[in-house]
């Protein structure tokens, strides 16, 4: 009775729901400030950097190496995270401060994004706004599958992760990367092999792809067109011979939250101009 | 050969005897010490709980809130004993192994030990989620420190039966043997931090790097009898070690069992490090810097050594450990980095001021 007395009264006023909320997860944090609960944050992991704001809140360290204490510190009421987020040591005195840790899929894929948003807003209390946001979402899913059904010719695309001293790691099938290049309408020059790998020359020369995508970053992993051209497995690639490297904000590209409809649409407006532009 | 140099250091030997109110001195000093460091690690943390607080209410039987009590006896408590333990068992660990081998940069990671457990734990790291479900479910969360340790242990016993001809243990034999295994492990962790995936790469990075922000008392359960009876142990060996020093033949005709003391030697570094890497990760510069400081200052012999290696590891590695989670508060430094960062410096400083250490 009175149990389901205090859940009306928490659904009729949200804000007296929990509203000391970290998030661990830079998907999650994204989702939090889209549905406009961010006021409640008081906490954020290393992995959460958009939108910028979010870095004004105190961050607790990387996702997978949380202090309890440091996480005490902050006095949350709520903590979401992550399905990666640990270590388990940290979730069980979580739990024994009584303060609930709630894990949320990290799978790179349409569905686990909408199953986010649930989620989130579901745990805050923001049903509706969650509602609408799912409904915004799939309208752009939507019109983005009608824009990738125009493609006849998939292109082979290739995902560059890093090229540190010119040894070429790349994304392989059940990776994020691997689902963007698809989302966009292309499919992954590399799919005999799952994860991120070094690739040996011989094997970018053998997959040919006609699209290099990378993620734009300065310092040792960065990778300049004239780099690309040098390379001696890149440059003889027909991406690289007709120019076609296209460079993207990486939790943009790679993030899976509000943003991946459209950071899929530019990518696919970037591998296919032409048809990019007929589709409006 | 090696280090009779630095063991004894020539005319110093000679009055030994009169450095030992001096350690006396230093031992009672560093016990205030680490009881100090204990008290403060106690009472600072991010989470704001005073200990002064705490124990006031213990005094006057008022509850404490879920909180305090969390913060205090799920957290720091068993973080302090870890801390004490690991600390004290890896100077304990370098100083013995720098005796036994009479050698200044002998320390666990030099034989090998190291290496091996670090082996363990990137197999349980990369390969555990082979394992079948039943098996998992019993090791759980233990997994990775239960296969460091593993890896410690089988690490040293193969060193010890390629060093072993007919009931002896040739050091030479092992310093080398252990440098080889050493770079073998290293190859397989290599092997599979190639088949590792991106998750598990950052684990086994932050792993590295050593932590005791996972210290719970189910893992000090596992590992405190290993360290504890290693470090009780350990002071039975000093007059043995003090011995060595002289040479294997010298220590024989002192009437010491060197073989037997050997085997003690070798048995007590592996289950101190083998246990303190499974519970902390690769935690760098406590066993070489330690007994360094304190040979400068107290002198050579083991039976003060031992113990004061123990007391200042102990409360070296609490200090670390409060920088460690004090300076990027909510955050965490892993602990390797502190040590390593405090460890660097001193270890250069003791090398520009005493050279004569390690000259042979």
């Amino acid at each position: 009775m009175i149990r389901a007395a205090l859940a009306t009264l928490m659904l009729i006023t949200p804000a007296a729901a929990q509203d000391r909320v970290v998030v661990i997860g830079g998907g999650l944090a994204e989702i939090v400030y889209a549905l406009g609960q961010d006021h409640r944050l008081v906490g954020r992991d290393t992995t959460a950097s958009f939108p910028p704001a979010v870095n004004d809140l105190p961050d607790v360290g990387y996702m997978r190496a949380l202090s309890p204490e440091g996480l005490l510190q902050l006095d949350p009421d709520l903590i979401l995270a992550s399905e990666g987020a640990g270590p388990l040591e940290t979730i069980q005195i979580m739990q024994a401060a009584d303060v609930p840790f709630v894990q949320i899929t990290e799978a790179p894929s349409v569905d686990a994004v909408m199953e986010r948003v649930e989620m989130v807003a579901q745990h805050l209390h923001a049903q509706d706004a969650g509602a609408a946001l799912v409904a915004d979402l799939r309208a752009a899913f939507a019109t983005l599958a009608h824009q990738t059904a125009q493609v006849t010719v998939p292109q082979r695309a290739m995902f560059v992760l890093s090229a540190q001293g010119g040894r070429i790691n790349a994304a392989g099938r059940d990776t994020g990367a691997s689902a963007m290049i698809e989302l966009a309408g292309a499919v992954n020059a590399f799919d005999d092999f799952a994860g991120y790998r070094l690739l040996t020359d011989e094997s970018i020369a053998a997959a040919a792809p006609d699209v290099i995508v990378m993620m734009d970053r300065d310092g040792d992993h960065a990778l300049s067109d004239a780099e690309i051209a040098s390379h001696p497995a890149l440059g003889l690639t027909p991406a690289a011979q007709n120019g076609q490297i296209i460079r993207m904000n990486g939790i943009y590209l790679l993030g899976f939250g509000p943003r991946t409809a459209q950071a899929a649409h530019d990518l696919h407006k970037a591998i296919y101009p032409s048809l990019a532009h007929q589709g409006g | 050969m090696v280090a009779l140099s630095f063991l004894s250091r020539g005319p110093d030997a000679a009055v030994a005897g009169d450095r030992a109110p001096r350690a006396r001195a230093t031992l009672a000093a560093l016990s205030v010490f680490v009881a100090g460091v204990s008290l403060l690690s106690l009472g600072v943390g991010a989470a704001g709980v005073s200990l002064s607080d705490v124990a006031w209410k213990l005094a006057s039987g008022e509850a404490l809130s879920l909180r305090e009590r969390v913060v205090i006896f799920d957290i720091r408590l068993p973080r302090l004993l870890t801390g004490l333990l690991v600390g004290a068992s890896l100077a304990v660990s370098g100083a013995v192994m720098q005796g036994l081998f009479r050698n200044p940069l002998a320390d666990p990671g030099i034989v090998g030990v190291g290496a091996g457990a670090g082996l363990g734990a990137v197999l349980a790291i990369v390969l555990g989620g082979m394992l079948p479900a039943a098996l998992l479910g019993v090791a759980g969360m233990h997994l990775v420190p239960l296969a460091a340790f593993l890896g410690g242990w089988v690490t040293t016993l193969v060193l010890y039966r390629v060093s072993t001809r007919r009931g002896r243990t040739s050091v030479a034999t092992m310093l080398l043997a252990g440098i080889a295994l050493g770079a073998l492990a290293g190859a397989l962790t290599g092997i599979l931090v190639y088949i590792a995936d991106d998750q598990q790469l950052r684990d086994l990075t932050f792993w590295g790097l050593g932590s005791l922000a996972g210290a719970s008392w189910a893992k000090l359960a596992a590992a405190a009898p290993i360290m504890g009876l290693a470090l009780v142990g350990a002071p039975v060996l000093a007059r043995a070690l003090n011995g060595l020093a002289l040479g294997e033949g010298a220590a024989a005709h002192m009437g010491i069992p060197v073989q037997r003391m050997k085997n003690m030697a070798i048995l007590t570094v592996a289950a101190a490090t083998g246990a303190a890497v499974a519970v902390s990760g690769g935690i760098g510069f406590i066993g070489i810097v330690v007994p360094h400081l304190l040979r400068l200052a107290i002198g050579p012999d083991h039976r003060f050594v031992l113990p004061a290696a123990a007391l200042l590891g102990a409360g070296l590695l609490l200090l670390a450990d409060m920088i460690a989670r004090l300076v990027i508060a909510p955050a965490e430094l892993p602990i390797g980095i502190v040590t390593a960062v405090l460890g660097g410096p001193v270890f250069l400083w003791i090398l520009l001021r005493r050279r004569g250490i390690v000259d042979m």
